[in-house]
This record gives C-alpha cells, structure tokens and sequence, in this order.
C-alpha cells in the first residue's frame, strides 16, 4: 500500500497528489511514468510522474478526472492508501546536446510537459514554452512554467485566457520569423501533437512527442502499447511502455495510435457511469 | 492381480458446460480412484520416471505411500523436490516427461503420475494442519527476480536451505505467468495463492510492484546485501507477424488478452476490466498459449473461435490433451492456414463512423506441408491463388514472445544470445559474477516444469558455491 501524503485540486477536473514511493522517487526521471491501482481488482493506469521529492521519498501525479479508475483516486484524501504504485517505466526525456527547446503541452499533457521543461532548466538550457487549453477554467501550472521558461506563451481556444487560438499559433509565428529551436517536444492530446509535428517539419525542426496509449503491464509484456513508426520506408511496430514513450514526432502515425485510443470508448463510458452512481449514492 | 491397462479416468466438467464458464476443466481423482491408480505402479527397479522429471520428483517413493493412504506422507515426498505439486500436478506435459519413460507404458497406458501428483497436492491444502515451520537463517540474503514458476522453485529451495531469500515481482500479484497467462479452468489461481504462502511461511520476503531494471538494478541488489541474484524474469515482448492490419482495433497479442482476463479478471462478470467478448474470434498460433486464448475467448461468450495455425495437426506445439479439450468445446481448427492480412472496417462517407478501424475480419492463405527445416519439422509453403476470407471481429496473435531487454540494457556484463536470451552455464550462472538466470529468460517460451527445474539447478549452484566458500 502506498500512502497519500498530499492531494490539491488543480482545477475542477485535475488533482495533484504526493504519494509515498521512495524506491520510485530514487529513481524516476523527467519523462517517464508510473502506473497505479487505486484498490484491489482496481485497473492498472499509467500516469507520467510530475515530480518527485528523494528526500521525502515522494513522487507526484496529476490526473485528469475522467473514467471510474480516475474518479475512485479522486474518492481517496490525503493520509489514505492506494493498492499498487510501481514505477518509474519508460525512457526518460532525452536531453543530450538540446541547448535550446521549446516545449509545447495541451490540456492535462501540461503535467508532463512540466517536468521535463523544469529539467531543461536545471540543465542550463534555453527553455520557451507554449502551453494551451480549452478555457480559463482548466488552465493548470502556469506558475510552474514562469520560473522554468525564458518565455512562456498561455493560450486558450476560445481566448478567455492568455491569448486566443491553439498552440500552433505561437509556434509558427517564432518559425516563420526565423526562430531556432534544437528541439520542440509536445505532450497533450494526440490531435494537437499531429499538427505540433507538421509544424516543426514545415520549418525542419526536430520534434519529439510523447505518447500515451492504452496500456497493462508497461513493462513489455502484453503489447497493447504498440505504435507504428514510419522509417525509411517500412513500419515499424514499437511498445511505447519500453521503447517510449517518447518518440519522434517525424515517424509516429498519429491516425492509427488516435484510432486506437478509441478501442474501448464503449467500455470507459460504461466504466464511467457505474463509477458516477456509485459516488453518487455515498 | 490382473493388470489395468488403462489409467482411470480423471472426471471432467461436460464439454458443453464447461464451454461457458472458467471453473476448472479436470476434477480430480476421489481418495478410491487414487489409490487404485497407486496400484497400476509396478516399483520397477529402474525407476526411469524420475530420470523424466525436470525436477527429479521420487515418483515411485510417493506412488508407494498413495497405495497405503498415507497421503500427507506422499505429498512430503514431492514437496522435498517440488515447491509447486499443485500447479505441476495441471499443467506439466506428462506425457512427455514422467509418463512416456513408464515402464507401464511400454505395453499399456503409463501410469497416471500427474493425476495423482494433482490429488495427493490437493489433499494437502485440503487437510494439512501443520504449518511450515521457518528453517534457521544461515544469514545470506538472495534476490530472485521475477515471481513465476522458476523463481518461486528457486526461493522454495533455497528458503528451505535457511538463506533469507526475497522474490521481487514486476506485477502486483505474485505468479507470473501463472497468475497472467495461466487461466483459472486450467490453473485456479487459489491454488497459487496457496503455493506461494507456503514459500512465505518459509519465510520468502514477497515485493510485488518492483521492475527490476528500473525500480532497482540488479547492481543495486548486490549493494543492499544480497549476495546472489537469480533471474527468472519470463518471456517478454510478444511477437506479431508484421503484416497488414495488426494495429486495427480487435488485435490481441495472447499475452494482452490472457493479462486483461486472467490477472485482471475479465473473466468475472463484476469487474470493469475492458476486453473484447463475443462475436467471431481467431487466434493465431498452435502453442498451449494459443490454446489457452481460444478457450478463454470462447468462455467469454465468443460465437465461435477459431485457431489459424499453418502447419497440421501432427506438428502442433500445445499439449495433445489442450487439443482435445478445445475440440470436445468446439473450436474450429483452420490448419495449414497463414494469416497474410487483418481486414478493418472503414466507411469511406464517414470518417468518424465509430466502427472505422475496428476488425472485420482475416484473410488467410492455404499452405502445404514441405521439405523438413533445420529442427526436422516440415515447412509450411503457401499454397498459390489459395487466399480466402474469414469474417472475425477479434485477431489474438498467439506466436510467441521475444525477451524483455529490461535487465540485459541495465546490467554491465550480463550476456545475452543474438535471439537476446541470457546465456548460463549449465549451473544456471550467467558471465556476471553471483548472478544466475533460468526459465524463459535464457530459452524463449518454454514449460512451466523447465522453468522450474531451472530454478532448481540455480538453487543447487548457490548452494553449493556458498557452501564450499564458508567452508
């Protein structure tokens, strides 16, 4: 069992919580994830670790409200215990030689793009970030990325926050004005990260993004996590849990890994109702 | 005494019932049966069952104590070779091992050693009282690796030898492929449960959630004290066949769709799990895990499920009697079939038609038997012209898996084989000092009693190394 040590709303539908893992805290780095059950015969989610304190021996999440699974974490306050927390999985960021980045996140992506960008930051880089959301209401983290960003533009889709339009707004306009980067990384919704990518490969960027699909174990054993990569002419089948999840933004067939994130949209809404009636009735 | 030719008759559920649920397919002998079949044991001199165990049980010492009832006493037997009766008594190949050097067998049906295995196991976690007492410590800790058929043998053993043994498990529930791929009508997971606390009664520390390769390395283990490390980290990354459309929405590996019923209960009517059921399914494959996939889809309510394998039904890999079973429960066996293509739904006028990229169904292509490859199996050529549809709406490839590079990319000096399976001596020891590596992390996809006679060879190794060097 691993305790919640801390737990705060970010906005209505996203919540911070510090759990207790030091073997995790140790070692996790910028980019990778954990995956948790909230309770026993609980499903196994991955979320991407948003921070960690060694000392504490404390790692934190932040998840977006949006199935059952995610609904009964909600349901636990601070002082209370979760099942099973195992972790850190995946690769972490690649920062080597990146002297420069612009980081792009969307929505609830903006609790993993943070820590990377914070790492950037550490590592003396130059650090531009674009983040974006849907309206005032779910901006998250602002804060955060002021004092690891050089510059930091805030978007929202309908202009109720920061500046209107989404985040390949920004982008292009420091392109097109002849603005360098040594790499753009992009975390949020698989849509917005397409067009981050055909953005940067308009102006020849490299692109990283970082992938989130359905996964079990997320330790190579079930595959449920695979993509496709388009390389030099052949696809290539890879398992975001060991190989990811971060990608090349160039390679990743967007339309496929957006098809497959839908395989259970009939289960999840189900999940979600039942998940709903029960809270509703407590 | 005239001799029965036969073995008796292990009872099992109705092939058209037991189509519909996960209860367990064999019943099991009753105390009378068992001790019948006890007698069918001639006690040859030459004992060659024993020499066809993996793990060296005393087949004819605890076939003895059948005959007289002495039922715990005969469990006591197995168990001083075997940390797993239970589980060895349901899914050993016997009739490959023990059962095929019966000298019974030369004129007559062999003994039948698993069945009895099986009840004499059950027996005891039906009636034993006495509970395992923890030997005395001998003070050096080991670290295993992985929770599955060779690690838990290689705890048992070494726990019984007084070292302070602790099993790291990836998963949050110990087993392994036991627990995930395994499912409960072919292995209840009660029965696991039980196996694995009575290693912890002997003391055997259990962490689930630990990745070893990323949580910890194995360097790191060797600096908390642990003076061997075994490796029993399992198969791994499933294979697929790189043809078109195995990303469309309906495409398992075997492993995914075992994991989603088996460790994560599907299978059970209240859980929220998501997994595909019902329709058309075909699996892919002709291996236990194959026949595993098949029989789990049909007993999650699929109309029909068939197995696509591309060679016949003398070569096919899984156990003749998992054949049989899935038979008698109506699977439909495509043999000398090869998938080429995976076919999904798209509704040119609608984009966003919600069936888009979902499986419809598999186009296949006829082969025909050929020359004999390296291993002397006939190879399986495609039949040209021969292409032809089946409408499916679940593909779960079953062909195999590849190791995890986890703990190859994260430990300095560990070597691995051009397939990526670790290499060891035949003490199990790997090219790093102290570390030792068994089960289907040094073969590929193999038995759960390979797995376990490794384990054991492991034990034997550490064992011995750290005897003779405190000496």
């Amino acid at each position: 069992m691993y305790k919640i040590i801390a737990k705060k709303p970010l906005n209505d539908s996203v919540v911070q919580m510090e759990i207790e893992a030091p073997l995790v805290a140790n070692k996790a780095r910028a980019g990778q994830f954990i995956i948790l059950r909230v309770d026993e015969d609980g499903e196994r989610i991955p979320l991407t670790v948003a921070g960690t304190d060694r000392e504490k021996g404390t790692v934190k999440i932040i998840f977006q409200i949006v199935g059952g699974t995610t609904m009964r974490l909600n349901a636990k306050k601070a002082g209370e215990y979760i099942q099973d927390f195992v972790g850190p999985l995946g690769k972490a960021t690649e920062t080597d030689g990146i002297k420069k980045v612009c980081i792009v996140g969307g929505g609830v992506g903006c609790a993993i793009a943070m820590p990377v960008a914070q790492e950037f930051h550490r590592l003396g880089a130059e650090v531009v970030s674009i983040i974006g959301f849907r309206n005032k209401d779910i901006v998250i983290l602002e804060d955060e990325f002021k004092a690891c960003s050089d510059r930091l533009f805030v978007y929202t889709d309908d202009g109720s926050y920061g500046k209107q339009g989404n985040v390949t707004v920004p982008l292009k306009e420091m392109l097109s004005g002849g603005e360098k980067f040594d790499m753009i990384i992009t975390i949020g919704p698989l849509i917005m990260m397409k067009f981050v990518v055909l953005t940067a490969k308009e102006y020849g960027i490299p692109c990283t993004v970082s992938m989130n699909p359905i996964m079990i174990d997320g330790t190579g054993m079930c595959g449920g996590c695979r993509l496709t990569l388009n390389r030099d002419g052949k696809r290539i089948t890879k398992f975001a849990c060991v190989d990811g999840p971060d990608f090349n933004g160039y390679e990743v067939d967007f339309d496929e890994a957006m098809s497959r994130n839908l395989m259970y949209s009939d289960f999840e809404k189900h999940a979600r109702e039942k998940a709903c009636n029960l809270f509703k009735q407590n | 005494m005239a001799i029965i030719s036969k073995k008796h008759e292990i009872p099992t559920q109705e092939a058209k019932v037991r189509a519909h649920n996960f209860d367990e397919v064999a019943l099991g002998y009753s105390a009378e049966v068992a001790v019948e079949e006890s007698k069918r044991c001639l006690n040859c001199k030459n004992k060659p069952c024993v020499a066809g165990c993996p793990v060296g049980v005393n087949i004819p010492d605890f076939i003895s104590l059948v005959k007289t009832g002495d039922f715990e006493g005969a469990y006591q037997v197995i168990n001083r070779t075997s940390s797993l009766p239970a589980v060895c008594g349901r899914v050993c190949p016997q009739e490959t091992q023990c059962e095929q050097r019966c000298t019974m067998g030369i004129k007559f049906e062999p003994v039948g050693i698993g069945r009895l295995e099986r009840f004499v196991a059950d027996y005891h976690n039906d009636n034993a009282k006495a509970v395992a007492v923890k030997p005395e410590s001998n003070g050096i800790k080991v670290a295993i690796v992985g929770s599955g058929p060779s690690g838990l043998t290689c705890a048992g053993d070494l726990a019984k030898k007084g070292y302070e043994v602790s099993v790291f498990e990836a998963l949050h529930t110990a087993g392994g492929v036991l627990v995930y791929g395994i499912p409960e009508f072919r292995l209840p997971k009660s029965i696991v449960k039980k196996e694995v606390d009575g290693l912890k009664a002997l003391g055997v520390d259990i962490q689930t959630n630990v990745v070893i390769g990323k949580t910890l390395t194995v360097d790191e283990l060797f600096s908390a004290g642990y003076k061997a490390v075994f490796i029993g980290s399992g198969a791994g990354l499933p294979n697929f066949m790189n043809i078109p459309g195995e990303s469309l929405k309906g495409v398992y590996s075997a492993n995914e769709f075992l994991t989603r019923s088996n460790l994560m209960k599907a299978f059970r009517a209240d859980c929220t799990t998501p997994i595909m059921k019902g329709g058309v399914v075909a699996v892919v494959g002709g291996g236990n895990v194959a026949m595993d996939a098949a029989r789990t889809a049909l007993r999650l309510g699929a109309e029909k499920v068939y197995i696509v394998y591309r060679r016949s039904m003398e070569e096919i890999p899984a156990r003749r009697e998992e054949v049989e079973h899935a038979i008698e429960e109506g699977i439909d066996f495509r043999l000398l079939c090869n998938p080429v293509e995976i076919l999904g739904y798209k509704n040119p006028g609608n984009p966003k038609d919600l069936k888009n990229g979902f499986v419809v169904g598999i186009k296949c292509i006829k082969m025909e038997l050929g020359e004999p490859d390296a291993k002397g199996r006939r190879r399986p050529v495609p039949i040209a012209g021969s292409e032809f549809e089946l409408k499916v709406g679940t593909v779960i490839m079953a062909i195999g898996t590849s190791p995890n590079p986890l703990i190859k990319n994260t430990t300095e000096g560990l070597n691995v084989n051009e397939r990526g399976g670790i290499i060891v001596d035949e003490k199990g020891l790997t090219s790093k000092p102290n570390v030792y590596a068994g089960g289907d992390a040094v073969t590929g996809a193999a038995t759960v009693i390979s797995a376990m006679g490794a384990g054991k060879i492991a034990a034997k190794a550490i064992d011995e190394y750290f005897t003779a060097n405190n000496a």
